[in-house]
């Protein structure tokens, strides 16, 4: 369990985090998205005590991070996977962590087999691709069989198969009442993995949700998409009733403005025949850009590609 | 790397449930010294510069005797030059004590660190126990093969000391402490400024590059401020006997430790207090 009470964050002038409050539950896996530069990293690095807040405050079970008899017990977490020195094996980088909490050597040897990092564990981290250092990193996380994980971006730099992977640790491990919370910029798999979504973006709160709620909040103004022998007729009785009619590339339309339910009683009304009525699903992805195309801090300007 | 899409061993087999203490904190440190090629390079050239320089010295010395002057025959130290490899050790003990911390600063691993052991400051205080024991032991083992094996070749001339001669024991103390203060200091310096080249730069400036620039102001200014200098004040320890403008070798101990104490408050304040 991990609670954000008004939680701020300024680096000098400039604002990381502002006024978050959430709460991130146990048993299921919480996703932590939003744009490049809304505050995800800091948001974690202040739940792990490594920067203190401005303002507010992040327990972890009950408490702040730094008051746990026993921290990697309560939270396993992985930030930048490469948060590691490079010139030390990662057997002796996971035997230096779990020694500070008398973990033994058996843990050690048993979290780099569940990461898959047997073959190399006793070379030098800098000699480890993305993927490897990323499995390292969730071997750190689970090396005290925490309570709570915390992983920001833990899918990067992992093949597909690896991604696999870590979804179905990630879904065993809230399966098995832990609280599970990670950040990812690759929606697609934030769709496949998270239950729950916390979305943020310039450091604010937009969206504490379930992912199903989400989607289907940024649904609501979805388009339809309906095709008919008679669309010319169509679309003008649909514009008659408020609708913007948009002709698709193979001839369909989308109608933005009136529900589905709408559009097929027009339709009949008009004795038109519909071989097609079908409301738009909005995937997360696209969810997510409508939900924060206000708050993205770099947008690219579209033009010469010659930018100052 | 395997295929690990099998059910995971997610849950420790554990008894009881282990917990953060400083023991594990100072475990944890030595393995991260002993685990890194850097460490294992640093030591390796302080080992080789206490025990060998002076030997080497010695045989040089004890070859060219005849033709030394009378005044410098007369004058001959045979513990300077017994003991004068700290001159190079400090530099290699100096440098890897940056490097215990600043290292973690360079490459991240400090997250994971401090992560391990939130409350922050037990990480510093096992760094400087862990590193000082290790290098005090080394120093003490190639000082003792440095100091027996030149005073065997200065038997040729017949200039040899014991450790029970006037002034012995205290200078080879002396040198052992100086240089494990040094890397305490260095640790300290690596802290605050957290880039390994900035501290190295801070450390080289201290002890070599001040007393350069004190001796080419005027004299009643330069003999005024020698004695505070943090080499002058260091090294008088690691001397036979007291330099001119100097404070006694004890006093000016004291001044060199209060001077890393102070720096390495200042670390343990920003350890604390900064975000890492």
């Amino acid at each position: 369990m991990i609670e954000v009470k008004e939680l701020s964050k300024h680096y000098g002038e400039k604002v990381a985090v502002s006024d978050l409050n959430f709460t991130v539950k146990p048993g299921v896996v919480t996703g932590f998205l939003g744009p490049n530069g809304a505050g995800k990293s800091t948001t974690m690095r202040l739940i792990l005590g490594l920067d203190a807040p401005s303002h507010g405050s992040a327990t972890v079970n009950g408490r702040p991070y730094r008051e746990h008899d026993a921290p990697l017990h309560e939270v396993g977490a992985m930030l930048e996977a490469r948060a590691i020195h490079t010139g030390r094996s990662g057997y002796n980088h996971l035997l230096s962590l779990a020694q500070t909490h008398g973990i033994g050597r058996a843990r050690v040897q048993e979290v780099i087999d569940l990461v898959g990092l047997e073959s190399v564990a006793r070379k030098r981290v800098g000699s480890f691709s993305l993927g490897m250092g990323q499995r390292l990193g969730v071997a750190a996380a689970l090396l005290g069989d925490p309570a709570t994980v915390v992983l920001d971006e833990p899918a990067n730099g992992l093949d597909p198969e690896g991604i696999r992977w870590i979804r179905n640790l990630l879904k065993g491990l809230a399966a098995e009442g832990r609280t599970v919370f990670l950040s990812s910029h690759l929606m697609s798999e934030m769709e496949q993995t998270a239950e729950h979504l916390i979305v943020i973006g310039k450091g604010q709160l937009i969206a504490d949700t379930s992912v199903e709620q989400f989607v289907s909040q940024a649904s609501a103004g979805a388009p339809v998409r309906v095709r008919t022998p008679d669309a010319a007729r169509l679309s003008e009785a649909l514009a008659g009733s408020g609708a913007r009619v948009a002709d698709a590339d193979d001839g369909a339309l989308e109608v933005s403005g009136l529900a589905a339910e709408q559009i097929g009683e027009i339709a009949a009304a008009q004795r038109v025949v519909l071989h097609e009525l079908t409301p738009l699903q909005v995937s997360l992805e696209d969810a997510f850009m409508s939900i924060t195309k206000d708050s993205v801090e770099y947008t690219q300007t579209a033009g010469t590609g010659v930018n100052s | 790397m395997s295929a690990t899409t099998a059910s995971p061993q997610i849950t420790a087999h554990r008894g009881e449930r282990s917990r953060l203490s400083f023991g594990g904190v100072l475990r944890s440190e030595w393995t991260k010294l002993r685990s890194l090629r850097s460490t294992r390079w640093s030591l390796l050239v302080a080992f080789i510069a206490m025990a060998g320089l002076g030997p080497l010295i010695a045989a040089v010395t004890m070859a060219h005797w005849n033709s030394l002057s009378p005044v410098e025959r007369a004058t001959f130290n045979p513990i300077d030059r017994s003991l004068g490899g700290y001159r190079l050790a400090q530099l290699a003990i100096g440098v890897l004590g940056v490097m215990v911390i600043s290292g973690e600063y360079t490459t991240g691993q400090i997250r994971s660190s401090l992560m391990a052991v939130p409350r922050r400051l037990p990480v510093l205080w096992a760094k400087l126990l862990v590193f000082s024991a290790v290098s005090f032991a080394l120093m003490l083992i190639a000082a003792l093969i440095s100091f027996y094996a030149s005073q065997a070749i200065f038997t040729q001339h017949h200039v040899n000391v014991t450790l029970g001669s006037p002034h012995v024991l205290r200078t080879f103390v002396g040198t052992l402490l100086f240089m494990t203060v040094t890397g305490v200091l260095c640790t300290g310096l690596g802290t605050i400024i957290r880039s390994t080249a900035g501290s190295i730069s801070a450390y080289v400036g201290l002890m070599f590059v001040l007393p350069g620039i004190s001796a080419i102001l005027p004299s009643n200014i330069s003999d005024a401020i020698n004695p505070y200098l943090p080499s002058t004040a260091g090294t008088g320890i690691a001397r036979p006997f007291p330099a001119a403008h100097a404070f006694s070798a004890w006093g000016g101990f004291a001044l060199f430790c209060g001077y890393t104490v102070v720096t390495v408050v200042i670390a343990a304040y920003l350890l604390r207090r900064r975000d890492a």
